[in-house]
């Protein structure tokens, strides 16, 4: 029983409650860089996803034989490797997408989401919470990324997904595809998400408070 | 010749600011601007790490890379050379300013996880530049990045006093206000 509700929660974990780009503000170049449209924005994520995967992957299977001491320089090498990975791909397959993500590609390297996963939970969990801890942390980022674009798409472009939904001529709000509207619209973003995230757990912790018959024994977090 | 370096030296700095334009060290910029003073030691010890980075990449690149046709290490190579040259800093800094080291400890071995660096090692990479244009522009790009970071703490000393609505507080009124400075940056478009 317990161990499946920490799995739950370990799946849900990473979408609101622990979401790398709302909650804890990390990884915030290529969130700011990359998102001037949706595409963009879920192809950096799911870039993204699949070097943390890979990592928390090898990080769980030799946590044992790293030595503690030359642990950040391993970790950092096995990143390196699963990143230069994916530009290669990327390169290869989606040459597109490749140009339009350019330098932050590469810069996923130095992705403080990635080397921040590998080192407070990889080094520390089972291969199997690891692999799932990179899939649900990733998708959380993705989400965040593709959510950023979608925002700034609609505004500064006047569409989603590549399809324009006003006329050629309308003149739509060109600051949100330029820098500084990145900036402008993840801070209304992040402030939007997390009042719902909050207003969301008051919402469910009072209804367990109603519901259950025994005093609460956990504090409301 | 001088002009080319005048160039490359304001498009670094203003035109093509490497926080506010080009979204490489956001984590430190949001991170370390809440005072001052750990504004300035930041920035002091980017400047320091990014021309020795700078340096230290082209070097391997020119050298090593290029004549054994190992271009594909370039990420991986790059990482560790700078992953070394932030531990090298800190020994350095523990050594001769033990109170500095203390205020910039926590945000130290992050400069390794600093896409500004490592942005602007492939930036060198990608523009081509010679080894002098490229000790130009880093040290260009990290005055860029100390204009930008110093800029966003002076604001946010202030801001710290002001009544914010509570759901802005923390990131994301932070995030609007250097929307509000990379606006103010827009300004030095076109002029390089």
């Amino acid at each position: 029983m317990s161990n499946e509700m920490s799995i739950r929660s370990e799946l849900t974990k990473g979408f609101f409650r622990e979401n790398p780009v709302f909650a804890m503000l990390l990884g915030m170049c290529p969130v700011l860089g990359v998102t001037t449209t949706a595409i963009n924005g879920i192809g950096m994520g799911v870039a993204s996803l699949a070097v943390l995967l890979g990592s928390n992957t090898v990080v769980a299977l030799f946590k044992d034989l790293i030595p503690e001491k030359v642990r950040i320089p391993a970790y950092i090498v096995v990143i390196a490797s699963f990143v230069t990975i994916v530009d290669l791909s990327m390169a290869a397959y989606l040459p597109d997408l490749h140009r339009s993500l350019g330098l932050f590609i590469p810069l996923i390297v130095v992705n403080c989401v990635i080397l921040g996963r590998a080192e407070a939970f990889a080094s520390r969990n089972s291969l199997a919470y690891s692999v799932i801890d990179g899939l649900t942390m990733g998708l959380g980022f993705t989400m965040a990324l593709g959510m950023l674009g979608a925002v700034r798409e609609v505004l500064g472009s006047g569409a989603l997904f590549g399809f324009a939904f006003v006329g050629e001529d309308a003149t739509t709000m060109l600051l949100f595809v330029m820098p500084p509207g990145a900036f402008i619209a993840l801070g209304f973003l992040i402030a939007a998400v997390n009042t719902a995230v909050k207003k969301a757990q008051a919402f469910a912790a009072a209804r367990s408070r109603a519901v259950s018959t025994q005093p609460a024994t956990e504090g409301v977090n | 010749m001088t002009g080319d370096y005048m160039t490359i030296v304001i498009a670094a700095m203003l035109v093509n600011n490497l926080v506010l334009v080009q979204f490489l060290g956001i984590c430190p910029f949001l991170g370390v601007s809440s005072r001052l003073s750990t504004a300035i030691g930041m920035s002091a010890a980017v400047m320091f790490v990014m021309t020795l980075a700078a340096i230290a990449t082209y070097l391997i690149r020119q050298f090593l890379l290029i004549p054994f046709e190992l271009q594909f290490l370039e990420t991986v190579s790059f990482i560790l050379v700078i992953a070394s040259l932030v531990q090298l800093v800190e020994i350095v800094m523990k050594k001769i300013s033990p109170p500095l080291h203390q205020a910039l400890g926590v945000f130290l071995p992050l400069i390794t996880t600093n896409c500004a660096i490592m942005g602007v090692a492939l930036l060198i990479v990608q523009h081509g530049y010679t080894l002098g244009e490229t000790i130009v522009f880093a040290i260009a790009s990290a005055i860029g990045f100390t204009i930008a970071l110093v800029a966003f703490a002076g604001i946010r000393e202030r801001l710290a006093l002001m009544p914010v609505p509570k759901a802005m507080r923390g990131g994301p009124i932070a995030l609007v206000t250097a929307g509000l400075l990379s606006l103010a940056f827009m300004g030095f478009q076109g002029l390089a």
